[in-house]
């Protein structure tokens, strides 16, 4: 047998889920119809550190229409810190947060007592009932102090150091002791957010009959949200369903494991017998949903006269917030990527995390690679400058080659795996990226500009993106029995990825079909049980393979049962157009549906002509019974558990025009150049570009968390905190290389956080270009038209 | 995020809308097209006892254009007097201005009596109004009155309104045929209130600027001298500006209008 006729791999198909999204008839946790739930409201500490000496909430018990008001006092053995995920010897004083808190708060927003009521309303008034009394206690805000300094965010730790560790590659104190330059600063990325569209939700409701407790939440992670409900509560995995139907964005904030609302909603459901409901509001999200980002390093180069890097170092404290359940998970990602695109054969890197009184940070899109990559990129325009080499002729000199791959960088690890680069043409990528943005003629162009008072700017970074973690992933691919439609069940969840159509094309390119002709079913613990969550830029390496071996194992069977109907060999048969037949004679050809049918000894669409095929030919069985365990159905089950991650590459290149007068920066050109291996469908793949540098540009000009000294958070609402909108994003030119992966059957690498790295990088190197007359240097990512304007007056040619 | 309780009355017209008004008393607020007091309502920094929507009172929503410059009926969406081709061609500055103010779905809501009586000194339309030369008509127990646009701006949020009073028409004069106007502002993204805005009109040697979020009201100059501008406001510093960052501002965006305002004058353009 052959294989498809057209490949739907690598089309932009237009998406499944568009119909339906679009025309705003999606189903989100709040949109499940739940009529008699009661509604929860919390009691969140109105300061970032204090000792509680009064919490009495008699009175809000008593408020007409509440049905309960808890306190840590009420969750018995549930009173414990929530779980740290990943401990490790580089954490050698783990804190997590207790679901409600327990005689002391550490951040605003923290939760402290939980109302639950029989409308969202009653219960916000209730809260205003609860009486609270605080002592208050120093706040830690500046988390670089913090390292050596001041008060202690947990009293009961002899530091704020949370974490301290150090990961070598090669002999980097040589390479310094060696080198014949060596540049060396501090460059900072600014906490924030990621503000999905849908904020965080809960709903949980217990089936009296069953015992059983179903749980709709906006989570990345049905599975472990189920595993760890499970061994929380004590209902065994069928009496307890996780349901993640549409959610509206996650970036990473809905992967955490566990938020306290995630434990105490179903504890609640469970313990009243009722529905219970809580909807995060947009204030909560800001103060009490994780943040992203806060990392200083300083990093230092060491390099040969002629631009040979021999050298990294780089030592960087991350703003951890009041908790570090994630464990290292940012800091390592961010330490594993600090190397970026080049052969750097020398490098220390070490990580500290640092508690402070602010909400935690955890993995959010790019996690750690944005600021490791802000530090790497300026740190090399420093040493282009510092040499007087042009900028992109010292990253020609030092980008890993093709012929390094496999590239590894032994002594750093991505996601538990060793950093091995998988492949790439990092070279074609720059050299792409140089000719669409005009990097050749830039220079007269700036120059003629700025005779007419206008100052233009380029920056230029390369980022690499470790993508594909396992441990695995499985999908079940089976054609229903009567309308012929494929289904594929998986075990994760999408939250904007567009699985409805990349995982369909996976399914519909092995056997023959169109995209729409195959549904994804995700979401759901009761429907899949095994998996991880889609976060990392994992799913649709490890899913895509496990669909495309499950569906292959429904094609061999379709074959095999084809090849009875026409009395052909399976050898002589073709797929296509939803088809199998036989080479040569295409009037005898059956289709998926009709075999799918004739497999199943219980049918009701014989009459249907579409499906006379059924009757026309012999029988699918040679036998009345299943043979080789086979039931009544064209089925196929698959897991895929990569054997190393992939690694994404990309150069990104932006023109800017400062208005030296306001300090206002606009974007005149944003080119990206990405290669993610072999693209499922380039459409979607731009959506994550778009999106992902949407949010770096984010990062790079506008968001940003602003804390007073005793630790409030001064912009926790869109009137302050500025996510830009669509005319504060430039328009994006994309150019694709698809170098595959050579560690996964289909060729694939992750996408979902390529576009998010270098934004913050190449807005620098831009702002720093178009004011090199005045010697501007950018070392903080966002700048805004304030700071800009600071700058320059501190600059040497600020005068001018 | 869900306002604590309050009565909610909708009446039909403006006479009995200043009847609820007195008979509610000031801990009842005017809700107009609730661009700024909903939001306000739902964190519960503000908690009035009722609130009274005027949504409800048609003979308040209207553009009439005249020689001497254009009536707007307080309930008049944004949207429809950034529209209005007469507006535009009377006065100029106003669509200018409009277009600084959010984005059409909020300027379809907000009403620019809303606007004018909330009295943010960041806002676009008060700068407008007073850079104008323009007054309300308010209605309350004794009546109507009218307030000029210098003696209607008191402070932050505050305007000389009784409490019993009710805005019920702005007037923007006509642009003079041999004047210039324009409106320039910065803002950290399109359509935030501005850091720093300047509303300038230009005829001949005689010029008036007024500048948004740069004093706790609209601030009126009518000069063409920056250190007289330096002199006039009072900037405060927040999480996105400081103050000395807006007197910067001031003088470039001022600067900048003002030219503008001189262009148009000679060149006859809007």
């Amino acid at each position: 047998m052959t294989g498809a006729a057209g490949r739907v791999i690598g089309r932009s198909v237009a998406r499944n889920e568009d119909e339906r999204l679009l025309r705003g008839r999606g189903m989100y946790v709040d949109d499940v119809r739940a009529p008699d739930a009661l509604h929860v409201a919390f009691l969140r500490s109105p300061v970032a550190h204090a000792r509680i000496r009064v919490l009495d909430v008699s009175a809000a018990r008593a408020h007409p229409g509440v049905t309960a008001v808890w306190t840590h006092a009420d969750l018995g053995e549930h009173a414990e810190p929530l779980p740290l995920l990943f401990p490790h010897e580089h954490l050698p004083h783990p804190k997590t947060q207790q679901p409600l808190a327990v005689d002391e708060v550490d951040f605003v927003g923290q939760p402290i007592a939980m109302v639950i009521a029989e409308n969202r309303y009653t219960a916000e008034d209730a809260v205003e009932l609860i009486e609270l009394d605080l002592e208050d206690l120093p706040a830690v805000v500046d988390y670089e102090a913090a390292v050596d300094q001041g008060p202690l965010v947990h009293a009961d730790l002899p530091t704020n150091v949370a974490a301290d560790g150090t990961w070598t590659v090669g002999d980097p104190d040589r390479a310094f002791a060696e080198a014949e330059i060596v540049v060396r600063h501090r460059f900072v990325c600014e906490r924030s957010s990621s503000m999905p569209m849908e904020p965080r939700a809960v709903l949980a409701r217990l089936d009296p009959g069953t015992g059983s407790l179903t749980v709709w939440d906006t989570t990345q992670c049905v599975l472990p949200v189920r595993s760890a409900l499970v061994a929380k509560l004590g209902l065994p995995e069928d009496l307890l369903h996780v349901i993640a139907p549409d959610v509206g964005g996650g970036f990473g904030l809905k992967g955490y494991l566990l938020y306290p609302e995630e434990l105490l909603v179903p504890l609640a459901a469970l313990r009243l017998r009722a529905a219970v409901r809580w909807n995060e509001d947009r204030r909560e999200h800001f103060l009490a949903s994780n943040h992203q980002r806060g990392q200083a390093h300083t990093i230092e180069l060491a390099a040969t006269r002629d631009g040979v890097i021999t050298g990294l170092r780089d030592d960087f404290v991350q703003d951890q917030g009041a908790f570090i359940a994630y464990g290292l998970i940012t800091p390592w990602i961010a330490a594993s990527h600090v190397a970026g695109s080049y052969r750097i054969p020398n490098v220390s890197v070490r990580y500290r995390c640092v508690y402070t009184n602010k909400v935690s940070v955890s993995p959010m899109r790019g996690v750690g690679r944005p600021q490791s990559s802000f530090a790497l990129e300026r740190a090399v325009d420093l040493l282009a400058h510092e040499l007087g080499l042009d900028r992109a002729e010292l990253r020609r000199r030092n980008l890993v080659q093709p012929e390094d791959f496999p590239y590894a960088r032994e002594g750093l690890f991505f996601a538990g795996y060793p950093v091995v680069l998988d492949s790439g043409d990092y070279p074609k990528a720059l050299e792409l990226a140089l000719d669409a943005i005009g990097y050749d003629g830039f220079a007269a162009e700036q120059a003629l500009e700025r005779e007419r008072g206008r100052y233009l700017g380029l920056g230029l970074a390369c980022y690499v993106e470790g993508t594909g973690e396992g441990p695995y992933e499985g999908a079940r691919v089976y054609v229903q029995p009567t309308s012929g439609k494929v289904q594929v069940t998986t075990g994760l969840t999408t939250q904007g990825q567009s699985h409805a159509t990349t995982f369909a094309q996976i399914a519909a390119d092995v056997l023959g079909l169109e995209p729409d002709q195959v549904q994804i079913e995700e979401g759901n613990t009761a429907a899949f049980g095994f998996g991880a969550g889609t976060f990392g830029s994992r799913a649709i390496v490890n899913c895509a393979n496990a669909i495309s071996l499950a569906a292959l194992e429904v094609r061999d069977k379709a074959l095999r049962y084809a090849a009875n109907m026409l009395e052909a060999a399976a050898e002589d048969l073709e797929v296509g157009g939803g088809m199998i037949h036989v080479r040569g004679v295409p009037e005898r050809s059956v289709s998926l549906r009709e075999i799918a049918i004739a497999v199943n000894p219980i049918r009701y669409t014989t009459l249907d002509p579409s499906t006379a095929g059924v009757e026309r030919f012999a029988p699918a069985r040679t036998w009345s019974g299943f043979e080789r365990g086979d039931g009544p159905l064209l089925e196929g089950s698959a897991f895929w558990a990569p054997s190393s991650t992939t690694w994404s590459n990309g150069v990104h290149a932006a023109i800017v025009e400062v208005d030296p007068g306001t300090g206002d920066v606009r974007y005149l050109r944003y080119v990206v150049v990405h290669d993610c291996g072999v693209m499922v469908n380039p459409a979607i793949v731009n959506g994550q570009i778009h999106g992902g540098v949407a949010q770096g540009v984010a990062n790079s000009f506008f968001e940003r968390m602003v804390y007073d000294e005793t630790g409030q958070h001064r912009n926790a609402s869109f009137l302050d905190f500025l996510m830009p909108y669509a005319t504060e994003v430039p328009s994006i030119e994309i150019h694709h290389l698809e170098t595959p992966s050579p560690l996964n059957p289909l060729g694939i690498k992750g996408a979902g956080e390529g576009g998010s790295i270098s934004p913050p990088a190449v807005t620098a190197a831009a702002i720093e270009d178009a004011l090199a007359p005045f010697g501007v240097h950018v070392d903080e990512a966002p700048l805004d038209p304030q700071r800009v304007r600071a700058l320059i007056a501190a600059a040497p040619g600020g005068a001018a | 995020m869900k306002p604590p309780p309050f009565d909610y009355h909708a009446p039909a017209t403006l006479d009995e809308a200043v009847r609820l008004r007195t008979e509610l008393g000031p801990e009842a607020s005017i809700l107009a097209g609730g661009q700024s007091l909903i939001p306000l309502l739902n964190l519960r920094f503000a908690r009035p006892s009722a609130l009274i929507d005027l949504r409800r009172v048609r003979e308040l929503v209207y553009v009439r254009a005249g020689q001497d410059g254009v009536a707007v009926g307080a309930m008049t969406s944004q949207r429809e007097l950034e529209r209005s081709v007469d507006a535009a061609r009377l006065c100029p500055l106003l669509r200018e201005a409009q277009r600084c103010v959010a984005h059409p779905v909020i300027r379809n809501r907000g009403t620019v009596g809303g606007t004018i009586a909330h009295a943010d000194p960041a806002a676009e339309l008060p700068a407008a109004l007073r850079v104008l030369a323009g007054h309300v008509t308010v209605r309350g127990p004794r009546g109507e009155r009218r307030i000029d646009a210098d003696e209607l701006f008191q402070f932050h949020f505050t305007t000389s309104l009784e409490p019993d009073e009710i805005l019920t028409e702005v007037f923007f004069p006509a642009l003079r045929p041999d004047a210039g106007s324009a409106y320039l502002e910065l803002s950290r993204r399109h359509g935030d209130y501005p850091l720093a805005g300047a509303a300038a009109i230009a005829a001949g040697d005689h010029v008036r600027l007024c500048f948004a979020a740069l004093g706790p009201t609209p601030v009126l100059v009518e000069s063409d001298d920056p250190a007289d501008w330096d002199a006039a406001i009072e900037p405060a510093g927040d999480i996105h500006a400081s103050a000395g960052y807006r007197r910067e501002l001031a003088a470039v965006l001022g600067g900048r209008a003002l030219a503008l305002a001189r262009e148009r004058a000679t060149g006859g353009a809007a």
